[in-house]
């Protein structure tokens, strides 16, 4: 990959950044339009698995946008990934929080956090069935979805138990 | 919701002793984050460090969901700017993100096609059943601290059968429906 192409990776990364309300997960049609559709940078393949393997990873699901860079330009394409989609949307909460808590008690801001919350509340939930749905023809791995929620609320066993039970219970259960 | 006022430190609530105390809980906390670490983080944060109250963090929450960016690392920027200014935020968002990222990019030198292996399919299948009951569980545990009222009952149902089961684009969702509710709350304050 040419210095060109690079750079040119760098800036697009940079400005998706900034769309991505929601978490970079969003971004992916987008992210594979450019890299794949239109410049061949990385096989379909590549991309998926690169998606993949970050969320069997620890950490945020996020660096999979380093995988995407790795696989489209090795070290220095994971570097122009990676820190194109966190450098502006970073500065940018920084600010926008120290801007919030300036004004914690002005009206508008405090109607933004009342009014705001049901909704994240209706987006976690929403996103707990999108993560659940692809089982809904596996009861097994249905309740224990919901158990693992119960559980949580109730007690305070540590999850890594509960996410090793569930990589059990996929082998045993969901193939 | 019911209790605006309830920001207020409680006595229970600590403070992170420097910076390095906000890098390692925020590597701890990555690092349990299999499948995501928005599940771990109200448990690492609230339950375990408590740094802020249930209803403080949903508030972040709410903040670092309506910006652009990675929820956990704008909440990790927030958390960290909140005790130790810009060298806590810097703190905990190398906290975040450093050892995953290394772990991320071995695991990509050593990838040899194991996604395709039947049983670490279903290994991963079965972990993201977990994920889901994790996530409901955060979701669960800020309706018990901030219980909607009327109005909000309807933005949560709302919001969910847009985004989960209409899978409408999240944008839209964010800023039409939070509009909404925010000028509802808004107009409810006003009256009195």
């Amino acid at each position: 990959m040419s210095t060109t192409d690079l750079l040119e990776l760098f800036l697009r990364f940079l400005t998706l950044s900034l769309m991505a309300v929601g978490g970079a997960i969003t971004l992916v049609p987008e992210m594979h339009r450019f890299v794949v559709d239109e410049r061949s940078w990385l096989t379909d393949y590549e991309f998926t698995s690169s998606i993949a393997l970050a969320q069997a990873a620890p950490g945020p699901n996020i660096l999979f946008v380093t995988l995407i860079g790795w696989n489209a330009a090795g070290p220095l394409g994971a570097l122009a990934t990676t820190i194109g989609i966190m450098l502006p949307a970073s500065i940018l909460a920084l600010h926008a929080h120290r801007w919030a808590n300036h004004r914690a008690d002005m009206p508008l801001v405090r109607a933004f956090r009342a009014g705001m919350i049901p909704i994240t509340i209706g987006l976690l939930l929403a996103t707990a069935w999108v993560l659940a749905e692809p089982n809904l023809s596996n009861p097994v791995l249905m309740l224990t979805s919901l158990a693992v929620a119960i559980i949580t609320v109730r007690t305070k066993l540590n999850p890594l138990w509960l996410i090793a039970a569930g990589g059990l219970a996929g082998i045993v259960f969901g193939g | 919701m019911n209790d605006p006022e309830s920001a207020a430190r409680e006595p229970s609530l600590r403070t992170p002793d420097s910076p390095r105390a906000l890098f390692s809980a925020f590597n701890r906390l990555a690092l349990r984050g299999f499948g995501g670490v928005l599940p771990l983080a109200q448990r690492t944060l609230v339950e375990e460090e408590r740094w802020l109250t249930n209803g403080e963090f949903v508030e972040l929450l709410s903040l670092a969901q309506v910006l652009p960016g990675p929820n956990i690392g704008n909440l990790a920027l927030m958390i960290g700017d909140r005790f130790f200014g810009l060298r806590g935020a810097l703190a905990a968002y190398a906290g975040m993100f450093t050892a995953p990222l290394a772990i991320v990019l071995a695991l990509a030198l050593l990838y040899a096609g194991f996604a395709d292996q039947p049983q670490v399919a279903a290994a991963l299948r079965g972990m993201g059943a977990v994920s889901a009951g994790l996530i409901a569980a955060v979701a669960l545990k800020a309706l018990q601290s901030r219980m909607p009222d009327q109005i909000g009952w309807l933005m949560l149902c709302t919001t969910f059968v847009l985004v989960g089961l209409m899978r409408w684009p999240l944008v839209w969702v964010m800023l039409g429906l939070g509009a909404l509710s925010v000028a509802l709350v808004w107009r409810k304050e006003h009256r009195r």
